[in-house]
């Protein structure tokens, strides 16, 4: 077992979340996979910090796990904003600025 | 510090390739369950177990900071943010199965094996080889070390993102901000208010002067006789079945032998 098996598995979260993006409708699951996908970018952080010695990886995972918080707060501002204006979830329906 | 684990040294190089295989397993399962259940709620709670097999990741590679940080404040707190805002927003609600694109759903499997391969092949090749010796960093004193970091190489990202942080606890504010559509009622607005209802004093709580305090026992008014307000809608309409019984009155067997021939049509246990 070596780095490199973390790295792998962190290739596969992010690809199921990138797919999880484009096919779900529901704007909060979309997020959820979202942050799948920045969790599996932690994951390879970490293990390329453990593969090059470096604790720099771990400073910049630590660093994404607050953006991303952040982002979550006001992501989710947007969304309850958005829900309350509309009642519906689903961003099919969000299609306002559709040609 | 034997061959083949990558930070625990007390732990033997084949209990972390065990732990390793069994929690990749459980996270990707958990991850594909994720992008396949309908209801919005199973997901978080599966991206939840994802966390927490990412949790231990970190603690087999040499970040216990990061594992604790990834427990307290991305699976509790982030996640909690979005149940609490999954509740607001309609927790039953089921994405429908029909597609609204043709076939975007074999055009995004066919994207993501894509982006696999991509993926795989660019950082594949960086990745190959065993970890070398690890540093002092990555066991005991990784606190510290992280903590050296985050202070002087990295002290300005870290002023950014706690200005970043500020800005969005504002912008959430802001966003989730609701204005009025009439003028705040005052205190003699709702004392009139109150007045006028009917039944100025509270209503009394669930079980006050009954043998029981449970949720679905009614207070008893002063003569006796169960008071039908006290007990939540929700569960009178539990407790009887439709259709059985005068108006829903909630009697069980305590309220029977109290009011004796009192309980008349509408006995209910």
């Amino acid at each position: 077992m070596s780095p490199g098996d973390f790295v792998a598995l962190a290739v596969v979260l992010f690809v199921i979340g990138a797919v999880g993006v484009l096919v779900r409708r529901n704007a909060m699951v979309i997020f959820m996979c979202v942050e799948l996908m920045l969790n599996a970018v932690n994951l390879a952080f970490v293990a390329f910090a453990r593969l090059h010695n470096n604790l720099g990886g771990q400073v910049i995972a630590f660093f994404v796990m607050v953006v991303a918080a952040a982002e979550v707060v006001v992501g989710l501002a947007v969304l309850m904003a958005i829900f309350r204006a509309r009642r519906s979830a689903s961003v099919d329906e969000a299609s306002l600025l559709k040609y | 510090m034997t061959h083949g684990t990558l930070a625990l040294t007390h732990v033997a190089a084949e209990t972390q390739q065990v732990a390793f295989w069994l929690l990749a397993v459980i996270s990707v399962g958990a991850a594909l369950g994720m992008i396949l259940v309908r209801r919005a709620v199973h997901c978080a709670v599966l991206l939840a177990v994802v966390m927490l097999c990412l949790a231990v990741l970190y603690a087999i590679l040499g970040a216990p900071f990061l594992a604790f940080v990834q427990v307290i404040v991305y699976t509790g707190a982030v996640l909690m943010l979005f149940l609490f805002v999954l509740m607001i927003v309609g927790i039953r609600a089921k994405d429908s199965i029909v597609e609204t694109l043709k076939g975007q759903r074999a055009a995004a499997g066919l994207a993501g094996i894509g982006l696999l391969v991509l993926l795989s092949l660019t950082v594949g090749h960086a990745v190959l080889g065993p970890a070398p010796a690890e540093t002092a960093g990555f066991g005991a004193a990784n606190v510290n070390s992280i903590a050296r970091l985050i202070f002087t190489t990295y002290v300005f990202p870290f002023e950014v993102t706690s200005a970043l942080l500020i800005t969005a606890a504002l912008g959430a504010m802001v966003l989730a901000h609701r204005e009025r559509t009439e003028p705040k009622p005052t205190q003699r607005d709702l004392s009139r208010r109150r007045a006028a209802s009917g039944h100025p004093a509270p209503l009394p709580g669930p079980g006050t002067y009954a043998r029981h305090n449970a949720v679905d026992m009614p207070a008893l008014l002063p003569d006796g006789t169960p008071a039908q307000d006290s007990v939540s809608p929700f569960i009178t309409h539990r407790i009887e079945p439709p259709g059985a019984g005068a108006g829903g009155r909630v009697l069980t067997d305590e309220q029977r032998t109290l009011l004796g021939s009192g309980s008349q049509e509408g006995d209910q246990e």
